[in-house]
């Protein structure tokens, strides 16, 4: 019961997902930490686009905004900061060890497969294409702040609150020693 | 008064309201002596003073005994040289001991005559009293209950009244013990357990008294533990006696898994609706039989009885002569209607009673030492027993049981009184010589003159001359033996392959040869006893004397009922008096079954039975014959000089080695396998190391692997949190 | 297009969790980490597209705290290099025992 897509969908989908497959694979086989962090960048910009096509605009904004335009920048500014660029000698385990780890991989993938095979049931599927005409109708930004601010309130609020620990903790770690006396 | 579970049940009994109902008295009163002599033997009472005369004396064999003693152990005696204190409650225990017997016999006297009153052998009923449920599972409902009839009467006056004489014996006997309440509490024990035995009126309560005097034996023989060779003995005897044991157990678990009862009346009720000969019945009796070989020492158990001479002297004559070993034969008169049933099991009961008989008779032939002449004796005589009771004439067997206990505790007893001569006279010359060696006695018939009488009054009496009581038993055992090889259900029964009247003449030609072989060693004990030459010594002879009279009183009460016990049951060729006193008083117990075995036979001729009274009579004498003229007192030497033996006489001496063989055959190779595969291999091996240790090892490895994850490194963590996803989804995905 | 997704999500956060049992430069593990959440963020659009706004919601917190678990774990590196000079995972077992 897959919905017709026409094919300029079908192909700027797969296309944005090898590249992401390829971007990640590329990723992980860096051993300059400044290229490993280009790649992710790379792959965050091909998810986004993934999220647009998928009827999810604002997700998408947000993850060029958020993940590709802060972490990862933060990401490479403490690169920078201990002077990583280059990528030490023997920066990856053994080939045993990378063997062992494909084969976790593929376990898990497998697994992963197998419980593919589970459906939900059909009374919480949506109507077909029922996001899409829900964007159309009030904006990409509604579906989402609505149930933010009213069922799941608390947990924002409570993200908040996370937030302002992670900024005092980051903060109190990178303190350095001496700034204690120089106020 | 002990309440009872039924009060006046539906039919009242002749004895109810006599004095039957203090029956329960009668093995309590003994009880309490145990309890009360037990508590005085532990108080610390005796003190060894300077010259401690507790060096330890074991039974004069003159081994090697160990220095260290408690006081109790040792068993000191009248000394020169050390002035000997008796146990401080010396006097109360001679009060209570022999005391609590008097009462109990004079009690048990007293329900006899109350049974006389209410008919005698005319009361069918039996007298059951049911004091409480004892063990109630399920279906299985057993009652502590006395079963008081004819037979159970009998042998509790005869546990009482011999016992009662033993005890008072025993008061001269261990008077200089340092034991002396532990002795009599332990008596007062096995005279307990004895009277449960006899009184039990189901065949687990009779159990308990079976067990409980073996206990009491095993107590009893190793009462001078300190010497290892007695502890040995008692050991041996309890072992022995538990080989048996098992039989009598499985023969319970039989009779309960088919029949659904264990009391007396309920199992005579349900035999007799079982097929006569079956195997079931068969079996039964074989298992009560094995039980028998072993407490009443047949071939192949006999081996205990000699080696429990270690023990006191009044010991042997109560518990080894008079009453444990006679269990047995009690057991198997008790399951007359089982055995009247079982024409195999008869026979089997019949071949060991007699092969027995005649194979210990020839040990007795060649020792030396008195004590064990007359313990082959006593294996010698229960054969006769058996042979009785097995042929079905459980009244002649019975009858054998009661004059036996006359005549072999007079002869202990007797012997006792020797012994005790004996030693006293060692010990003034302090001389270590075997006490009990006959070739180191001899003519003592001069310094102990009625104990020389009354023992040649036992020894015809065991010989079978009439008008001595051993005649009128031996001779009543070979004649029912005789009969019933002609036509009975035994004889017609068949065991391996021949036919039961062969093996039953070949008993009786055995009993016959047993007969002579008694006569001629109990003469030959006496000879070499109180004829001939004294052997002991110089200076020992002066102080041989007769033993005091609380010794030898006993021994003349013994002696008159040695001799006139015949009374009991004189046949009716030999109408001197009452005629089947006997058979007439346990009718209503064995009557049936002995009837049974013998149904249909002709009535025997009286020529016939005249002839085989003369031929009893004529071995009887040939016996006693033979050994004075083939025996010559005056050619033995002391022990210390007297040659070995050879030939054949060394292997009777040895007891054709039969302990050796049990030793090399059984005792080495289960030694053998506790000790290399149960105790090193299972025990140690399994128990211990894989068990105990080898959890605790587990234990510890397991918390090293624990411990080797927690590396500190955080890419094994990342690992384990992989694999344990990797593990989930699938568990997940299996479902 | 759910399939597909899906199929693309999987396969991401296998990648990511490769780099994390392969790597040993603390910072590339941590980015491994992002990768993987990242992932799971596709995951969750792609089913939002079929039952609702709910995921798409998700996505936005898994964002939020993906932010602060950067900022702070990156701190904790930049004190750990000041004392190990090193973000060789090998070489740091503090929590050991």
């Amino acid at each position: 019961m897959e919905p017709h897509y026409p094919l300029f969908y079908t192909f700027h989908f797969y296309l944005f997902g090898v590249i992401a497959l390829a971007s990640a694979l590329a990723f992980v086989t860096r051993r300059s930490p400044v290229a490993a962090a280009l790649w992710l960048v790379n792959t965050m910009f091909s998810l986004s686009a993934l999220y647009v096509l998928l009827d999810a605009q604002f997700i998408g904004v947000m993850q060029v905004l958020v993940y590709a335009g802060a972490i990862m920048v933060v990401f490479l500014f403490v690169i920078m900061l201990l002077n990583l660029g280059h990528g030490g000698i023997g920066d990856t385990r053994g080939l045993g060890w990378k063997l062992a780890a494909g084969a976790v991989g593929l376990g898990i993938l497998a697994e992963i497969f197998a419980l593919t095979k589970a459906r939900a049931p059909t009374i919480l599927t949506l109507p077909e294409g029922f996001t899409a005409r829900e964007v159309a109708q009030t904006g990409a930004i509604a579906p989402i702040a609505a149930p933010l601010f009213n069922e799941y309130l608390l947990a924002f609020e409570v993200t908040s609150i996370l937030l302002l620990a992670a900024v005092v903790g980051a903060v109190v770690l990178g303190k350095q020693r001496g700034d204690e006396h120089a106020r | 008064m002990l309440p009872l579970l039924q009060a006046a049940a539906a039919a009242a009994h002749p004895l109810d309201g006599t004095a039957a109902r203090w029956l329960w008295a009668v093995p309590l009163l003994p009880l309490a002596g145990f309890v009360i002599n037990g508590a005085l033997s532990i108080l610390p009472a005796y003190h060894a003073g300077a010259a401690d005369p507790g060096l330890a004396h074991g039974d004069g064999h003159g081994a090697a005994h160990l220095e260290t003693e408690t006081p109790d152990t040792a068993g000191a005696h009248a000394d020169d040289h050390h002035p000997v204190k008796r146990h401080r409650y010396a006097g109360l225990v001679s009060i209570i001991g022999p005391g609590v017997l008097m009462v109990s016999f004079l009690l048990s006297a007293m329900i006899f005559f109350a049974m006389r009153g209410a008919g005698g052998g005319a009361m069918t009923e039996p007298f059951i009293q049911r004091y409480f449920s004892w063990m109630p599972v399920g279906d299985l409902k057993i009652d502590a209950a006395f079963h008081l009839d004819q037979l159970s009467m009998m042998m509790t006056l005869v546990v009482t009244g011999v016992g009662m004489l033993i005890h008072i014996f025993s008061v001269g006997y261990m008077q200089d013990d340092p034991g002396y309440p532990r002795y009599f509490s332990y008596l007062n024990l096995f005279v307990f357990f004895m009277l449960l035995l006899v009184l039990g009126g189901n065949y687990p309560f009779l159990f308990i008294g079976w067990e409980g005097v073996g206990l009491c034996s095993y107590l009893l023989i190793g009462f001078w533990f300190s010497d290892k060779a007695n502890a040995d003995a008692g050991k041996k005897a309890f072992v022995v006696n538990r080989i048996g044991d098992f039989g009598f157990l499985i023969a319970m678990f039989l009779m309960f898994a088919n029949m659904g009862t264990l009391d007396f009346t309920g199992v005579r009720a349900a035999t007799q609706s079982l097929p006569v000969g079956g195997a079931l019945v068969t079996a039964i009796c074989l298992f009560l039989f094995l039980g028998c070989v072993g407490k009443s020492a047949q071939i192949p158990l006999y081996v205990w009885l000699p080696d429990a001479m270690a023990g006191p002297t009044p010991v042997s004559a109560l518990i080894h002569a008079a009453t444990m070993v006679t269990a047995g034969v009690y057991l198997v008169a008790r399951s007359s209607f089982l055995f009247s049933h079982a024409p195999v099991a008869q026979l089997v009961v019949v071949l060991v009673g007699a092969v027995t008989a005649i194979f210990s008779a020839s040990i007795g032939l060649k020792q030396w030492d008195i004590k064990k002449v007359l313990a082959y004796s006593t294996v010698s005589q229960l054969g006769y027993m058996f042979i009785g009771v097995g042929s079905g004439a459980y009244v002649a067997g019975v009858f054998h049981l009661v004059t036996h206990a006359f005549f072999k505790a007079l002869l202990f007893l007797g012997s006792g009184s020797v012994i005790y001569a004996m030693h006293a006279a060692y010990h003034h010359t302090d001389n270590h010589d075997d006490a009990q060696d006959m070739r180191n006695m001899g003519g003592l018939r001069q310094y102990l003159p009625i104990t020389f009488i009354l023992m040649w009054i036992a020894t015809l009496a065991i010989a079978g001359i009439p008008p001595l009581s051993g005649f009128f038993s031996k001779d009543e055992i070979l004649g029912s033996l005789f009969a019933r090889a002609e036509h009975s259900t035994i004889a017609s029964a068949h065991l391996f392959g021949l036919a039961g009247s062969v093996w039953l003449y070949f008993s009786w030609a055995l009993g016959l040869a047993a007969a002579f072989m008694t006569a001629t060693y109990m003469t030959r004990m006496m000879l070499y006893t109180f004829h001939g030459p004294n052997r002991t010594g110089e200076a020992e002879r002066s102080h041989l004397r007769e033993a005091p009279w609380v010794m030898t009183g006993p021994l003349v009460v013994l002696a008159i009922l040695a001799a006139f016990g015949g009374w009991l049951n004189l046949p009716e060729l030999i109408p001197i008096g009452r005629v089947g006193l006997l058979d007439h008083w346990l009718e209503p117990v064995v009557g049936e079954s002995t009837r049974f075995v013998v149904a249909g036979a002709p009535e025997a001729s009286p020529g016939l039975e005249y002839g085989l009274i003369a031929l009893a009579v004529l071995i009887a004498v040939a016996g006693i014959t033979t050994a004075i003229i083939k025996l010559k007192p005056a050619t033995l030497v002391p022990k210390r000089e007297a040659p070995q033996e050879e030939g054949f006489e060394r292997v009777l001496l040895d007891k054709y080695y039969v302990d050796e063989i049990y030793d090399d055959a059984i005792v080495k190779p289960v030694v053998g396998i506790s000790r290399g595969v149960l105790w090193r291999g299972v025990d140690a091996g399994l128990i211990d190391g894989l068990g105990v240790n080898g959890s605790a090892y587990l234990t510890r490895f397991v918390g090293w692997v624990g411990s080797q994850l927690q590396s500190g490194q955080l890419g094994t963590y990342a690992w384990v949190l992989a694999l344990g996803v990797l593990a989930v989804l699938g568990a997940f995905g299996l479902r | 297009m759910l399939g597909e997704a899906l199929f693309f999500s999987a396969v991401l956060f296998v990648i990511g969790l490769f780099g994390v049992l392969i790597r040993r430069n603390a910072i590339i593990v941590f980015m491994c980490v992002e990768l993987m959440l990242n992932a799971v963020n596709l995951t969750f659009v792609a089913f939002a597209q079929q039952y609702g706004a709910g995921g798409q919601v998700f996505v936005f917190f898994v964002m939020t705290v993906a932010a602060a678990e950067a900022a702070v774990g990156l701190a904790i590196i930049i004190a750990l290099f000041r004392h190990r000079q090193t973000v060789d995972l090998q070489n740091i077992n503090l929590l050991k025992g």
